[in-house]
């Protein structure tokens, strides 16, 4: 067991030596020193407490999408959605907030409220892919795809029309929020505590959830094999549903975040593109909760580190990407490999 | 394990359309050597600017919307930049590509916060979109000075006032520049069809396609035509430049304009890619042309089919705003600097100028050059009868446009199509 899990530790270093040796092939090949590009991109993120909070920042959703994801993976679903449950997230949120706006309630009611509106926009989002895969045949990632699509063209039509500034047409965003409706944030920081501990809560509810309930064993059941699950009397199409809700809910709440603790307002780019990075963080780290937070901080980290690329060395920040891209690659390439040799032997 | 294999197929396919349909703008701008610089800017003799050289070097940052070569307006300021740097020995730091799309998850006011801890003393915000992050930004660092380019907010007899002591605004006159490309357009065109390529709409885009419409009529009913057959029509694209997925394709809107008779297009945009379309259809038998807009040298993308860049020269502004952070005479105040109109073309002196264009014509030329030199000797356009789009009254008989009317226009004016605001 032990030499076993050895093994496995010593893959996944080669895979991320090579992703670090690849990308830095590409640094050299541009003339830039890799060795620097590392260095700031480690300085722009955890060199200062100010830095340390603007991960954060990218962490808080990129962890709340990566435990969503962590149920869709368990029940075998490729939930490629994410990105757009994370926007209906925002767009709920966003529709909360302006329909209390003026109510005189409590601004921390609205804040809760909008927060759990925005997870019920991500579960209802969510629950459309599932519809789609479960009554219509329709693969969730390609289903999950076109709704990413429809999403971001709702939130532009909302942006440009009926939520729009008055006199403005531009997709710079809605007219933000007062500051009272905002999450509150650590003086001169920009991370809210309430939302980090949001996602920490997010991703322990869904440790827990897989690793010591029936109901997580049951989803592991469907997602291992379906059929041998709807046999044994698991009442399989339903675990599709309910994994497809927990994670659009999370999803939503990451959306929420977006919204009530970043943005104060809505934007045409609010996802930020974290519903595709969770899914690199849930392959990277093999559907194995423990793992999320550490490898989703590493992936907020390079996000935020980053950019001191086109600062300090006049390097395009999407580096980042290609790193994370190419970390993901070789890690699956190295699970591939393992498992040929490990059938040869 | 093959219907695993299969999935992670589809799942990379589905990524890679996922990532190519949002890329945001080209990536490799910031790789790219800047090769295509041509400063025609800096070559004139430094007129007595030489100070001591500062004990220590003052660092001023930059946030450009855009790429910061783009041929437009992102451009235009990163070349102020370098100007100031070379006439008062400051040393520039920058970021560009600052919107959401390009650079997501992060906001401007963060950015800047990086652009300090590099040791910027003075950060410029380039873009209308980073307004509100400007205000915030300079309410949370007292000591840092802020350059918001474009806004109001520290305009006292404009409508968003805010009273922020670091913070100044900063924008030319782009409104003669607007009505002399307009005046160009007018000039050249056979079909008596203009298109006006709009960006986003608001206070500014609103009054700066306005003025290129009052430029046209005057320079169209100048030449002796009858105003009613000039047609000028904008189409807007959502923001200051193509964003994939997000905004309309400036280039289809340029080609649905020289395909439909409108032979001449204006650029609002922060790019001319007017001009690529303009080329092409005029490489195919058909004349057409366009008018740049925001960098002096914008025409070079395609100088046969340009009629002329009505261009912003921020240098001189930023030189003696950033002069007064050093030197302590800083004032929060809004400038709205008109052109030098003993020549529109000085770099030292002048907020705003115009380059003609190969394109065009040497009695248009002398016709513009007439034009120009009535809006020097007092010619204002502003002045009434002018009535909004929808037919009610903007300024009376012989009225003049106050600054607040002109800046906050609430509509295009009347004779003009296309949308004064959202649907």
């Amino acid at each position: 067991m032990f030499k076993k899990q050895l093994i496995s530790l010593l893959y996944q270093i080669g895979a991320l030596l090579l992703a670090f040796g690849v990308v830095s092939l590409i640094l050299l090949s541009v003339g830039a020193s890799p060795w620097d590009a590392y260095r700031n991109m480690f300085t722009g993120s955890f060199g200062s407490m100010r830095k340390f909070a603007e991960v954060l920042v990218a962490f808080v959703p990129l962890l709340l999408v990566t435990a969503g994801l962590l149920a869709t993976f368990s029940s075998g679903l490729w939930n490629i959605g994410v990105e757009g449950q994370v926007v209906l997230g925002a767009i709920a949120t966003t529709w909360v907030y302006r329909f209390f706006l003026d109510s005189g309630l409590p601004p921390a009611l609205i804040i809760t409220l909008a927060i759990l509106g925005g997870m019920v926009g991500g579960a209802i989002w969510a629950a459309l892919a599932g519809v789609l895969k479960v009554f219509g045949g329709v693969n969730e990632i390609f289903g999950g795809l076109g709704l990413n699509f429809v999403a971001t063209a709702l939130t532009i039509y909302l942006i440009f029309g009926p939520w729009k500034r008055p006199g403005v047409a531009s997709m710079s965003g809605t007219v933000p929020f007062p500051d009272e409706f905002s999450l509150p944030q650590l003086a001169a920081l920009r991370i809210s505590p309430w939302a980090l501990g949001i996602s920490l809560v997010g991703i322990v509810v869904i440790y827990f959830l897989l690793q010591g309930t029936y109901f997580g064993l049951r989803l592991k059941a469907v997602g291992k094999n379906f059929r041998a699950a709807y046999l044994l009397g698991i009442p399989t199409w339903q675990y599709s549903m309910y994994s497809f809700l927990v994670c659009g809910a999370l999803a939503g709440a990451a959306g929420a975040m977006q919204v009530a603790a970043v943005y104060h307002r809505l934007i045409p780019s609010i996802s930020s593109g974290y519903g595709y990075l969770g899914l690199m963080v849930a392959m990277l780290i093999n559907y194995r909760a423990v793992w999320a937070v550490p490898v989703a901080l590493f992936f907020a980290g390079l996000n935020i580190g980053s950019i001191q690329l086109p600062i300090l060395m006049k390097l395009d920040s999407s580096l980042s990407g290609v790193l994370q891209g190419v970390l993901v690659l070789f890690v699956l390439l190295a699970a591939g490999v393992r498992q040929k040799f490990s059938k040869k032997a | 394990m093959n219907k695993y294999l299969a999935r992670l197929a589809a799942l990379a396919l589905a990524l890679m359309l996922v990532l190519s349909a949002c890329g945001g703008t080209p990536a490799p701008t910031e790789v790219a050597p800047a090769t295509e610089e041509a400063p025609a800017a800096t070559e004139e003799a430094p007129a007595a600017t030489e100070e001591a050289p500062m004990e220590e070097q003052f660092v001023f940052g930059m946030l450009m919307v855009g790429p910061y070569n783009d041929n437009g307006w992102s451009q235009a300021h990163y070349e102020a930049g370098l100007y100031v740097e070379e006439k008062l020995g400051a040393k520039m730091i920058y970021l560009d590509k600052v919107n959401p799309a390009d650079r997501p998850g992060t906001t401007p006011d963060q950015l800047a916060e990086e652009l300090v801890a590099q040791g910027a003393k003075l950060v410029i915000f380039n873009s209308d979109d980073m307004k509100d992050a400007s205000t915030t930004f300079a309410k949370a660092n007292p000591d840092v000075f802020v350059i918001m380019a474009s806004g109001d907010q520290v305009w006292a007899d404009g409508q968003a006032y805010e009273e922020i002591s670091n913070l100044m605004n900063i924008m030319g006159r782009m409104e003669y520049g607007k009505m002399i490309a307009g005046c160009a357009a007018a000039l050249s065109t056979e079909t008596g069809k203009i298109g006006y390529l709009g960006p986003l709409i608001n206070d500014e885009t609103r009054r700066l396609a306005a003025s290129a419409y009052l430029g046209a009529k005057h320079c169209w009913e100048q030449a002796g035509n009858d105003a009613a057959n000039l047609e000028f029509k904008v189409t807007w694209i959502g923001f200051w430049f193509h964003i994939p997925g997000v905004t309309t394709d400036p280039v289809q809107v340029s080609n649905e304009f020289y395909t439909t008779g409108y032979d001449v297009v204006i650029s609002g945009i922060d790019n001319p890619v007017n001009l690529g379309e303009a080329q092409k259809q005029t490489s195919e038998g058909k004349p057409s042309f366009g008018v740049a807009y925001d960098y002096v040298a914008a025409c070079d993308a395609a100088p046969d089919v340009c009629l002329g860049v009505p261009y912003f020269n921020w240098g001189p502004d930023y030189m003696n705003a950033i002069k007064s952070a050093q030197d302590g005479s800083w004032k929060s105040e809004f400038l709205w600097q008109g052109p030098d109109w003993a020549d529109i073309n000085n770099h030292d002196t002048s907020a705003i100028g115009f380059v003609k264009g190969n394109a065009l014509g040497a009695d248009a030329a002398t016709a513009l050059d007439a034009f120009i030199a009535d809006l020097a000797g007092g010619l204002n356009l502003w002045t009434g009868p002018i009535n909004l789009q929808d037919g009610t009254a903007y300024l009376a008989d012989g009225e003049v446009g106050t600054d607040q009317q002109v800046w906050y226009l609430p509509q295009l004016l009347e004779g003009m199509e296309g949308l004064s605001a959202s649907e």
